[in-house]
């Protein structure tokens, strides 16, 4: 047999894991170091050891800045990072679309809406800060799945890659309008615009870390329970079918977990573009598409990536702190170009 | 074992299938012909549940719209018309995905007969060199026969076929064609397949049901069905003639050539 053939992969061993998790706490540590206040390596682990295990800490050590700013935005930016890329994994995987992510289908801006929506009527949950934003957030994320999805359905009804993303677009630029004239009438009410539409992870807590992480591990859970309907999907949605996958139920489960999860992310960060789309095709080149491999995988690198941009975002210019989705859109821009043409060739 | 009573699928005001009905008895190799649009893949589509439909499909008496998709994967094996694949699955993956119907459900992960399927499946189809391959690599006749592998590995009682033979060459043709007849030998076993190659459907088939524009213009036993005069009435020509003019290329030569 050709030897063209085989896949790279087949070389994929379980180290391409302890590789990414080292990789991880590695770029989570540089994180905290680097800032406007340096921070040695040392102190940065014994500062986070000591607090974990409850023992004090040394008098020399820049324990506020640690503790207080850097940790939780740290561990903010890796769970949602990890959050979007794994949506945006199951979402090119259940539409067969290599395009697909919250940002690019217009999911974000819409649950973005949902989130303004609820601050500008004062919509709350009693006994939770954030809750009445996050329903509402999660509600419209899946108002727009639902809506682009029937919408491109009703355009042509193969749901073919780039009639999705147009009306993802169209979606988006109508959202953000909308969210513009909200803000305009509203702006005491809520956060800047460019917060909603280019996301910041500055002051972040540990309440959000909390909530961050419970969305994770249970809508990451139910995303990986489904790797293989996922892997069925990714074939094709009448293969699915055809080897028993019940395929309206799972789709449905599928798309309320992905709005959950970029639901609590918006409403924590604002919309964060590209990560969901860019990271899962780097996990698939380490990995492969079965998304058994695949969502492990997107949850790492897609944690590394916002980290990575996060720090770049808020050291570039320091004092002055960008924006995230302004580093994200930049290189998210070109993988697109990128990925589409490969796409277009492959067909 | 399968039955279809009163088959009427509608796309807007377009019918493409009108008040269809089949038996589909054990040992039988049922076989869908007909021109081009008489609706013989959407029938399969209805079968394999992918389009609303009235009336009914029946297995053993029951309606299959009230059996759950994963009962109906292990009842009946469908293979689609149009096969390709998006991302760099293996050959492995694919056919591996046939098994999805036995581990399916949350807390029913074993699958033990699994891997020999699969493994059997790679085997017959001649994909076991393969099986690392991407599928993004494989050619038209190569894909079909992993879709083809994989509804083996599905182990399923019924064969549901769109154009088998379709991108094979003919080693594959033959090959596939021979290993359904075998498959069909154990009891319990039916095929319906969409066969445009008449010459195929005649030699491979028992029973046919000949369709033009969604309506079923004859069905019965092969040889009833394929008369000339309903081939004409379908397909407009004398299919009889047309045939026999193709077979009159493939005459030996009188003097066989001694030089080669």
């Amino acid at each position: 047999m050709q030897k063209s053939r085989l896949l790279l992969r087949e070389r994929f061993s379980p180290v391409t894991y302890l590789f990414l998790s080292i990789a991880l706490f590695l770029t989570m540590v540089l994180c905290i170091c680097v800032g406007s206040v340096r921070i040695t390596f040392s102190d940065t682990v014994t500062a986070v050891w000591n607090a974990v295990w409850g023992l004090p800490i040394p008098q020399n050590i820049a324990k506020n800045i640690i503790l207080n700013v850097r940790l939780p935005r740290v561990l903010c930016v890796t769970l949602a990072g990890a959050s979007l890329s794994i949506c945006g994994a199951a979402m090119q995987g259940l539409l067969r679309n290599p395009l697909a992510d919250g940002s690019t289908m217009g999911v974000s801006s819409g649950a973005a809406l949902g989130a303004i929506i609820a601050i500008v009527i004062g919509f709350t949950i009693p006994g939770s800060a954030y809750g009445g934003t996050m329903i509402m957030a999660m509600a419209f994320a899946f108002g727009s799945l639902i809506l682009i999805l029937s919408l491109a359905y009703a355009l042509d009804r193969s749901l073919s890659t780039s009639s999705i993303i147009l009306i993802g677009v169209i979606f988006t630029m109508f959202i953000s309008s909308i969210i513009s004239l909200l803000i305009t009438f509203c702006s005491d009410h809520t956060r800047s615009l460019s917060y909603w539409t280019l996301g910041s992870f500055s002051g972040v807590n540990y309440d959000q870390v909390k909530l961050l992480f419970l969305a994770l591990l249970l809508c990451g859970g139910v995303l990986f329970r489904f790797s293989p309907e996922l892997n069925a999907f990714a074939i094709s949605e009448d293969n699915a079918r055809h080897i028993g996958v019940n395929v309206k139920r799972v789709k449905l489960i599928i798309m309320i977990t992905v709005s959950v999860l970029i639901g609590v992310c918006v409403s924590i960060s604002g919309t964060v573009s590209f990560v969901g789309l860019v990271m899962p095709h780097i996990a698939r080149m380490l990995v492969g598409p079965n998304h058994k491999r695949l969502l492990p995988a997107s949850l790492f690198s897609g944690a590394i990536f916002l980290l990575l941009a996060d720090l770049v975002a808020r050291t570039l210019l320091s004092p002055i702190e960008l924006s995230i989705g302004v580093v994200t859109s930049m290189v998210g821009a070109v993988a697109f170009v990128i990925i589409f043409n490969k796409t277009r060739k492959a067909r | 074992m399968l039955q279809g009573e009163h088959i009427t699928v509608r796309y807007g005001s377009f019918t493409v299938v009108e008040d269809l009905s089949f038996h589909l008895e054990e040992g039988q190799w049922l076989m869908l012909a007909g021109p081009n649009g008489a609706g013989k893949s959407t029938l399969i589509e209805t079968i394999a549940q992918g389009t609303p439909y009235t009336g009914s499909i029946r297995w053993k008496g029951e309606d299959i719209r009230s059996l759950k998709p994963s009962e109906l994967a292990r009842k009946i094996g469908v293979l689609a018309q149009k096969n390709n694949v998006g991302y760099a699955y293996t050959v492995e993956e694919v056919v591996g995905l046939g098994r999805y119907a036995y581990k399916s459900g949350l807390f029913s992960g074993r699958d033990d007969d699994g891997k020999a399927e699969v493994e059997k499946a790679l085997e017959i189809t001649g994909l076991s060199e393969l099986r690392h391959a991407s599928m993004l690599t494989l050619s038209g006749g190569e894909m079909q026969r992993v879709f083809l592998a994989q509804v083996f590995a599905q182990n399923p009682q019924v064969l549901v076929l769109d154009e088998p033979a379709n991108h094979l060459d003919l080693k594959y043709q033959q090959h596939i064609f021979s290993l359904i007849r075998e498959w069909l030998k154990e009891p319990g076993r039916a095929v319906l397949s969409v066969v445009h190659d008449l010459s195929l459907a005649r030699r491979y088939g028992t029973h046919a049901v000949l369709l033009d524009h969604g309506k079923t213009v004859s069905q019965g036993l092969i040889a009833d069905v394929m008369t000339p005069e309903n081939l004409k009435q379908v397909y407009g020509m004398d299919v009889y003639a047309w045939m026999r003019e193709m077979l009159s290329q493939w005459q030996e030569p009188s003097q066989p050539d001694a030089g080669i």
